[in-house]
């Protein structure tokens, strides 16, 4: 069987930063892989590991910046890696989740996967709908929200537990081929190894333009358009206590002796 | 002109967003000069209904099939709907089951799909308020279409009061059996064990700025110090470093003790949604801008492994 994996590469914003235009200044962002989709790679690798004849591909939209990302996710067994990009993509305002979802659609009617695994959602723009969108979009079932999975891989159809909120999990039978959206904590995602790493420089990792896919420029005109960033205004009204760490220790402890929630 | 909102039940009960959902449906109903309308799916819909029927609600649509959520039933009656009302705006929940078949409602109407507003003003072009990099940045998008959906971010609006006088009717809708191709089997509620965070008067709750499990003990000697229960933010969990039954949040427990110290904790939104009720709210961050700053009553913005070890010495502690 064949399973897809989305990976982004997201950018982490540092504690100071500035905003330049549309974004935060690039000389703030540190990039790395989303932490969603590590677990979702991590869940294929398992996959693969546990049955005969998985082959696990990952697929990124994304500049050349992204490759070092992807590499990651070799090392840690992904087998091979696509990256969707081109000068087109790059000069395009927006990529909202219905436009995420044109692009790999290409991609999974090109690979034809049995199983498609996306991280719930990506850590900068967090919208959280490229996963259910991609589904829908190729006629695949699917979950939101896994937190367990087990696979049958003859049958093609998974038991999953999708996390609700308030501590409840929902139990369903999923009919492949679905997306499934993974959620943090499904697995313990490893460390890619020296020997891992070194492997993944030889995997293939090829680039795919919208020329490539059959897709005309069309597809990245979105009706959803970014018109502003800015930074929320404190709403914080926080009594800061000063001072060195004996100081601030110092009034933690009166306050909450005079406060009369701690004895001593 | 109608503005649908799907409101959302489970086990038996309708969940809160489905009340913010009319509150926050009336608001763009009015920006769009429109009616709102409610869909209501599957379980005890007649009921629902009557619990929905609240001021400002025009008309409520009622879908009998299934008994819990499953989304390709949600996806096919709201698809169906729209195609019959024709709404300017399908709003949804920004829920675990809303970005279970929001997503899906937009591709089959062939719409454009905002997530997780925190606010929004649909009067001219409709601009859509959202949170990006974890809440330290809000950007606002316009969306230029002439029907759009639209999840708006759980307790952001005010749950809806007062008594409606909706149109209540079954919608007339024939489920396509052989499109529903996953089943809801059961529920388990987890997170239970020995110990109840929920119940604790003093919580010291612990985040991603511990930094490694070997730096756990140092919280754990703060708590005993203080004779408080040790609770922790997702991450914590996720990593296996503290059982379930510590978290604290949106997919963990909601706690109300009287003094919450959270140590290291940026305070992302699904945090802050288990904590928020708390009577005092003492924040100790390296970060000044850090959200968990919002809603902090005190404030220590140092390194938390200078000061943790001075306060379990306050109390009589050894600090490792």
């Amino acid at each position: 069987m064949k399973v897809l994996v989305t990976v982004k590469e997201v950018a982490e914003v540092d504690d100071e930063f500035a905003i330049d235009g549309l974004d935060v200044d690039e000389s703030y962002l540190e990039y790395d892989l989303n932490e969603w989709d590590d677990y979702a790679v991590e869940e294929a690798v398992q996959l693969s590991e546990a049955n005969d004849d998985v082959e696990v591909v990952t697929v990124t939209v994304g500049p050349e910046r992204a490759d070092e990302t992807i590499r990651m996710a070799l090392a840690k067994g992904a087998d091979r890696a696509l990256r969707v990009w081109d000068d087109a993509i790059a000069g395009a305002e927006f990529l909202d989740p219905g436009t995420k979802a044109q692009l790999l659609e290409a991609i999974v009617e090109e690979e034809e996967p049995d199983l498609v695994l996306t991280g719930v959602q990506s850590g900068d723009d967090a919208f959280g709908a490229t996963g259910v969108a991609l589904a829908e979009r190729v006629g695949f079932e699917w979950a939101a929200v896994v937190n367990d999975l087990e696979h049958d891989v003859e049958a093609n159809d998974s038991s999953v537990r999708r996390e609700l909120e308030g501590g409840v999990e929902e139990l369903t039978d999923v009919e492949g081929p679905a997306v499934l959206t993974i959620q943090t904590g499904i697995n313990e995602p490893r460390y890619a190894s020296l020997r891992g790493i070194r492997q993944a420089q030889r995997k293939p990792l090829d680039v795919q333009t919208l020329d490539d896919l059959g897709l005309e420029e069309s597809v990245l005109e979105t009706q959803v358009e970014l018109t502003s960033m800015y930074e929320p205004e404190s709403e914080s009204d926080a009594v800061i206590w000063e001072g060195a760490a004996d100081e601030t220790a110092g009034e933690l402890a009166s306050f909450l002796r005079d406060s009369g929630v701690v004895e001593g | 002109m109608t503005v649908l909102a799907v409101t959302e039940q489970r086990r038996g009960e309708l969940r809160d967003p489905s009340f913010e959902l009319i509150t926050a449906g009336r608001q763009l109903a009015d920006d769009l000069d429109s009616e709102l309308h409610l869909a209501v799916i599957g379980g005890d819909v007649d009921g629902y209904a009557d619990q929905l029927n609240r001021e400002g609600v025009d008309a409520i649509h009622t879908v009998a099939d299934g008994e819990e959520f499953n989304h390709d039933i949600y996806t096919q009656a709201v698809t169906a709907m729209a195609d019959a009302h024709e709404p300017d705006a399908v709003l949804m929940a920004n829920t675990v089951n809303g970005l279970d078949f929001a997503p899906a409602v937009a591709g089959q109407l062939d719409v454009p799909l905002v997530t997780d507003a925190v606010d929004f003003d649909a009067s001219g072009t409709p601009e859509v308020t959202r949170e990006q990099y974890g809440g330290k940045v809000e950007t606002t998008v316009d969306i230029e279409a002439d029907q759009f959906a639209l999840t708006i971010r759980p307790a952001e609006w005010a749950k809806a009061e007062g008594t409606g006088d909706a149109d209540i009717a079954a919608f007339d809708f024939d489920l396509d059996e052989s499109a529903v191709r996953s089943t809801v089997t059961g529920f388990e509620e987890v997170g239970s064990g020995d110990v109840d965070i929920s119940e604790a008067d003093i919580l010291v709750s612990v985040g991603r700025g511990i930094e490694e499990e070997d730096n756990l003990p140092l919280v754990e000697e703060l708590a005993d110090a203080l004779g408080a229960t040790l609770s922790s933010s997702r991450p914590i969990v996720d990593n296996g470093w503290l059982p379930k039954n510590r978290q604290v949040g949106q997919s963990g427990k909601v706690v109300t003790p009287d003094v919450y110290i959270a140590i290291g904790i940026s305070g992302a939104v699904q945090h802050v949604a288990g904590m928020k009720g708390s009577d005092t709210i003492v924040a100790i961050n390296t970060d000044p801008n850090a959200p968990i700053m919002d809603i902090a009553d005190y404030a220590i913005v140092d390194d938390l492994f200078d000061v943790v070890p001075e306060l379990i010495e306050e109390f009589g502690g050894e600090a490792s």
